[in-house]
Parts: structure tokens; C-alpha cells; sequence
């Protein structure tokens, strides 16, 4: 897995690189600082996935998800052939989604680790990522952004004259990159489904 | 104008949803504390599920960043950059936003600090910044927590979207920007 490269890669890299600028004592308070700073983040993640797991059971159970993706099933339904129409994988994407683009990055986590859950289910090899979990992740990893909010706070403290004249050219790009997952995703899993069959 | 519509559009979006959720909820009869408190419980164990995965990231990324290696390393790159006319120190932004978006904000917010907001590098490093999300860091964190080993096609489409949409700020903004 690419991962495991990337992640020896920069670890042997940065030491080596280190070494020979005279940088290493930096080296051991960036890890553990950095180790600190993770564990930071996921202390972070324990209230916001607490609080939306918790609201999105209650939304499952009333029915209400069931009526979102409904109505929005039609949008996004295209992307993902392979999930039954009403599946309760599609609300959680739907509101992934959402919640990304609009940058309510906090409720965005926890919908995404839930459709994970979801299309888990939904999955014939328990190890091996399904169509719609690829869809799913490039969409998310790339999705368009329609407001950047915290570079803008970043560039209002920079003292920027216009914070806000990014916005176009970030949301433009961030179509482009959209653009270019959905395409290319699309054309992987034809060509893997041919491969599978011959 | 956009940005209050926007963040009015934000600050409305939460407590309306989860209005509409209670709402619907005491409508259909759902015992609304206890259905809360059993989705809320898996919240905890997910979180600690992902913490080794998350410090594992954030260590390889740092220790990067402060070794000096993307000075190092990019030096060739950043001369090509440069000679395009595009600012070099770009480079190791976009390298550190497939990664970590909280190492890439600290990134963005250096490049404003050295070349000023409003200067190209400056309009450039925001957009990038926002263009695309942590490809690396959401793909493993999103399949571990449900312990998908193999990502099959997903890790590199997902890089070269996140490459393509670098491509497009850098040609949107040239445009639009001078």
C-alpha cells in the first residue's frame, strides 16, 4: 500500500536529511511534539463524533435520513450505482457532503466514518475498498469548496485588503480537482471490472 | 457580501438541522435520549481507534517539515517553478496538503506573513490551501476505520485530482491575478 512508502519515505528521509544538515536534535522534539499534537486532534474528534453519532441515531431511527436521501438521491445517486436506492450509506455521503462544501468541517468526520460503516455492509471483500468507497473518498477528498472560511480568517489576520477574492479562484479549482476524481474514478472502475471478468 | 450570506448560510445550517432531527424525532415517537446516547457511544471507541493512525501522520509530517528536507529535496523543482515564473516556496504546500491540513495552514499562513496577502504568491498559496483536501490523510484514516487493507485505484486518483486541481489554481490564478 502506498501509505506504507510514504510514510518510510519521509520518516528515513527527514532523518537522513537531518543528519547531514545538523538539524538532528530537532528531529526528536518534532516527533514527540507532533505525537502530542495527534493525540490532540483526536480528543477533538471524541466530542464531535460523540455528538453527531449521537444525533444521526436518532435521525436514522425516526426516518428522517431515509426522507434526505430521498429527496437528494436523484443529485448524487448516479455516482453510486452500486448502493441500493434508500440505503442509509446514502444519507450519511449525502450529509459527508454537505457539510464539507459548506465548510462545516466538525460534522463532516463523523457522516464520513459513518457512510464508511455503511458501505462496509454493503461490501463483498472485508478488506478490500468497494466501487463506492472509492467514488466516495476521491469525491470527499477533493470536494468543491464553495467557501474556504478558514484561509479567508487566516488572510483577514495577514491583513489582507480583500480576504475575500480567493473565493472564485478556490472555488474554480476545486471543481477542476472534482472534476478530474469523478472522471477518473469512473474510468478505473471500468477498466477494473473488464480486467475482473476476463 | 457572499462571505455574510455564506456564514449566516453556516451559522443557520446546525441548529436548524438538528431542529428539524428533534422535531421529526418527537413526531415519530423516538425515545430521543437513549437512541442519542446509544449512537453517541460508538463515538468514543472510533475516535481511539483512529488515534495511532492520526499521531502516526502528524509525527511523519513534522519531522519532515523540520528536518529541512523539502529544502532540500525540492531545490531542483523550485528552480523549474521559479523560471515558470511562479513563486518556489509554493512547493512544499502542496506536498504538505495531501497530508496534513494543519500542517498546511501553518504553511499558508507563513507564505501570507512572508509575501503579504494580497501579493500573488500570497492569492496563490490561499487558493491552493482550499483547492483540495488531505488526500493521504483522509484515505487512511477513512479505511482504517473500517479495516479495509487494500484502497485498490482510490490513492492515486485521488492524487491526481488533488494534482489537477493544483494545476488549475496555479492556471486560475495567473489569469485572474495577473
Amino acid at each position: 500500500m502506498l501509505i506504507n512508502r510514504v510514510f518510510g519515505f519521509l520518516v528515513i528521509i527527514s532523518i537522513i536529511i537531518a543528519i547531514f544538515t545538523g538539524k538532528v536534535s530537532v528531529i526528536s522534539v518534532e516527533a514527540v511534539t507532533a505525537a502530542g499534537e495527534g493525540v490532540k486532534k483526536v480528543f477533538g474528534l471524541i466530542g464531535i463524533l460523540t455528538l453527531w453519532l449521537g444525533v444521526a441515531k436518532i435521525a436514522e431511527r425516526s426516518g428522517l435520513l431515509k426522507i434526505i436521501t430521498g429527496v437528494l438521491h436523484p443529485l448524487v445517486g448516479w455516482l453510486f450505482p452500486t448502493i441500493p436506492k434508500g440505503h442509509p450509506a446514502m444519507g450519511a455521503i449525502l450529509m459527508n457532503l454537505t457539510a464539507n462544501m459548506f465548510g462545516f468541517g466538525s460534522a463532516a468526520t463523523p457522516f464520513g466514518l459513518k457512510a464508511m460503516e455503511e458501505l462496509q455492509r454493503l461490501n463483498r471483500n472485508r478488506y478490500s475498498a468497494s466501487e463506492a468507497m472509492c467514488t466516495f473518498l476521491v469525491i470527499n477528498a477533493t470536494s468543491i469548496t464553495f467557501m474556504p472560511s478558514t484561509i479567508i480568517a487566516l488572510r483577514i489576520n495577514a491583513g489582507s485588503a480583500n480576504p475575500m477574492e480567493i473565493v472564485g479562484t478556490t472555488f474554480f479549482a476545486s471543481c477542476v480537482s472534482t472534476c478530474v476524481a469523478i472522471t477518473a474514478d469512473y474510468c478505473c472502475r471500468v477498466y477494473y471490472r473488464r480486467r475482473g471478468r476476463i | 457580501m457572499q462571505y455574510r450570506f455564506l456564514s449566516t448560510v453556516g451559522n443557520w445550517f446546525i441548529p436548524l438541522f438538528l431542529l428539524a432531527v428533534f422535531l421529526h424525532g418527537t413526531y415519530k415517537r423516538v425515545p430521543l435520549f437513549d437512541t442519542f446516547v446509544e449512537g453517541a457511544r460508538e463515538g468514543f471507541f472510533l475516535a481511539i481507534k483512529l488515534l495511532p493512525y492520526v499521531v502516526g501522520i502528524y509525527v511523519a509530517v513534522e519531522i519532515f517539515r523540520g528536518s529541512g528536507s523539502m529544502e532540500f529535496l525540492f531545490a531542483p523543482i523550485q528552480s523549474l517553478l521559479e523560471f515558470l515564473g511562479l513563486p518556489g516556496d509554493i512547493l512544499p504546500l502542496m506536498v504538505v496538503r495531501l497530508m496534513s491540513g494543519a500542517a498546511a495552514l501553518g504553511l499558508t499562513s507563513d507564505l501570507l506573513d512572508k509575501f503579504g496577502p494580497d501579493s500573488f504568491a500570497g492569492r496563490l498559496a490561499s487558493t491552493l490551501d482550499g483547492c483540495t483536501d488531505t488526500v493521504l490523510y483522509i484515505m487512511a484514516l477513512y479505511f482504517a476505520s473500517v479495516g479495509i487493507k487494500d484502497p485498490r485505484y482510490s490513492l492515486p486518483v485521488g492524487i491526481a485530482a488533488a494534482l489537477s486541481g493544483f494545476v488549475a489554481s496555479v492556471i486560475i490564478c495567473k489569469m485572474v491575478f495577473s
